[in-house]
């Protein structure tokens, strides 16, 4: 039988899923032991049972200064500057995506323009954000929006532009103005095309988070890693890591979950 | 005066020429089928009537008024596919041909909503497809979807309803069964229709006339080159069967 013929069954498939996993924890396991075993005290590779006893200690002792939790603070601070970020650069998405893959005048208007805006790298504009609004959330929360709403429109654009020419052409039988085409039709087929883009988005916008945070910030997840980094709190590193892998897996799960169950009529009929 | 008139209809895409000559005059209530070769202009001819698209030369002119530059209510069209709205239920698609050109945002809300939808489910029992009127357009199968699209575009009483290859995509007996729901509402509303079609025996069955469009001429080193046009125009009725009438009284097959 062929290899491209061959399929796993449910537990194997399930073993398989597990192995690259397992195989990067014992790969940290074995180093780990090894460095250990040379120097005690060695910071680079902590025991895998001593970034545990940390993760333990971070989500459940408050600060002695501030008295918070600084874990929760810190994903809570991110979270509303990555949630913020994201909301600004869907809304100016939809309103350019929709004008773009509707109508002529505003593609000829807006695309060339929004194609070389793209291109600007966003990290390089950073400093001038910083310069402009100051250390502040604005900076950070304009540096996720300006960096993925680019993106964002160049992708609603052409999804729009996507919506069958059958389907524009039916719903101007029907009498429908520019306007009711837009609301009635483009809207609700966008929507959750919306959502798939966004979900590609998450990366980049947790890249920029993450930069923004590490180069001028008082708390969140990005900043604490790179304040602990001095220390060499190896520990501490990994557990924001793992957590922030968790916290954007578990988002984009959300997203998913959401379309699915807010839009169940697509995806259907490749629609 | 004919009901819809096309004069020297020619349209090209740059160089290339699609159709070209096309003089065509249909009585209102007629059925005309299109047949023709694949890229010989049906469609195209079928987007002018559309005014989906302008033609090159010539005007298109229906029951007498002045040529449209883009489609509106009062011609209704039926694709071979996405000819209903994914994102909307099947009720809601039936609703929509009233709600799209009624209401300013294109959406009923209270009452008028209920009353909109109650009329739509009417429609919906009456073809057949009651029982899904909560569901999504991809639940029903393509005869379903046909119907539905056929019955939105119904919705408005447009004054010319164009058919592109709307059965094109069916199995045997559901086209079967498509035709005879096709005739029926021909029969309740008196429409003009034009249909696109690839299945000749279906263009005879249902077609008071049937049109073909062809190029004058292949014989030529760059065919594409040669613009298509009408080449023949059946007389189709009576089932399909050629058949003459005697127009005059001639007694030369009576025998005294």
């Amino acid at each position: 039988m062929r290899l491209i013929n061959r399929k796993p069954g449910r537990i194997l498939g399930l073993i398989l899923l597990l192995v690259p996993f397992m195989a990067v924890l014992a790969a940290y396991k074995i180093g780990s032991d090894i460095r250990l075993a040379e120097n005690p005290r060695d910071k680079l590779l902590p025991a895998p049972t001593a970034v545990v006893e940390t993760a333990g200690r971070l989500v459940s002792t408050p600060d002695k200064r501030s008295d918070t939790i600084l874990f929760w603070q810190d994903t809570a601070v991110s979270l509303q500057r990555l949630a913020t970020g994201i909301g600004i650069a869907a809304l100016i998405s939809m309103v350019f995506g929709m004008l773009i893959g509707l109508l002529p005048y505003a593609r000829a208007l807006f695309a060339g323009f929004v194609n070389v805006l793209s291109m600007v790298p966003p990290l390089a504009i950073l400093p001038i954000l910083f310069i402009v609004f100051g250390l502040g959330e604005t900076s950070k929360v304009a540096l996720i929006t300006i960096g993925i709403t680019p993106f964002l429109i160049r992708d609603l654009g052409q999804r729009v532009l996507e919506i069958p020419t059958e389907m524009m052409v039916k719903a101007q039988t029907l009498g429908a103005t520019s306007f009711v085409i837009a609301l009635r039709l483009a809207l609700p087929q966008l929507l959750p095309r919306l959502i798939q883009s966004i979900r590609l988005s998450l990366g980049p916008a947790w890249l920029f988070l993450i930069a923004s945070e590490a180069i001028a910030s008082e708390a969140g997840l990005g900043y604490r890693i790179f304040l602990v980094r001095r220390y060499l709190a190896m520990d501490i590193i990994l557990t924001y890591v793992v957590w922030i892998t968790i916290l954007a897996f578990l988002i984009d799960y959300g997203l998913k979950k959401l379309g699915e169950y807010a839009f169940p009529w697509f995806g259907k009929d490749g629609l | 005066m004919s009901f819809v008139e096309a004069r020297n209809i020619a349209k090209s895409y740059g160089e290339r020429p699609i159709i070209a000559n096309v003089n065509l005059d249909v009585d209102q209530g007629a059925f005309i089928s299109v047949v023709g070769a694949s890229g010989c202009g049906k469609s195209t001819f079928l987007r002018l009537l559309l005014a989906q698209e302008q033609p090159t030369k010539g005007t298109i002119r229906l029951a007498g008024q002045e040529p449209a530059k883009e489609p509106g209510l009062d011609r209704g069209i039926v694709f071979q596919r996405y000819s209903v709205f994914p994102h909307m239920t099947v009720r809601d698609n039936i609703v929509a041909g009233e709600s799209f050109h009624q209401s300013p945002v294109g959406k009923f809300f209270g009452k008028r909503l209920k009353d909109a939808r109650d009329r739509a489910q009417e429609v919906l029992d009456r073809i057949g497809l009651g029982h899904m009127s909560t569901a999504y357009p991809s639940a029903l199968s393509g005869g379903m979807q046909q119907r539905l699209a056929i019955a939105q575009a119904l919705q408005d009483k447009p004054k010319l309803l164009l058919l592109d290859e709307p059965f094109g995509a069916l199995d045997p007996g559901t086209k079967l069964s498509m035709h005879n729901f096709l005739e029926d509402l021909r029969t309740e509303t008196g429409m003009t229709v034009f249909m696109v079609t690839h299945d000749l025996e279906e263009a005879f069955k249902l077609g008071d006339r049937v049109i073909v469009f062809d190029k004058p001429s292949w014989d030529v080193p760059d065919p594409d080159m040669v613009a298509a046009t009408i080449t023949y125009d059946f007389d189709a009725r009576d089932g399909g069967i050629p058949f003459q009438t005697i127009k005059e009284e001639t007694n030369l097959f009576h025998s005294e």
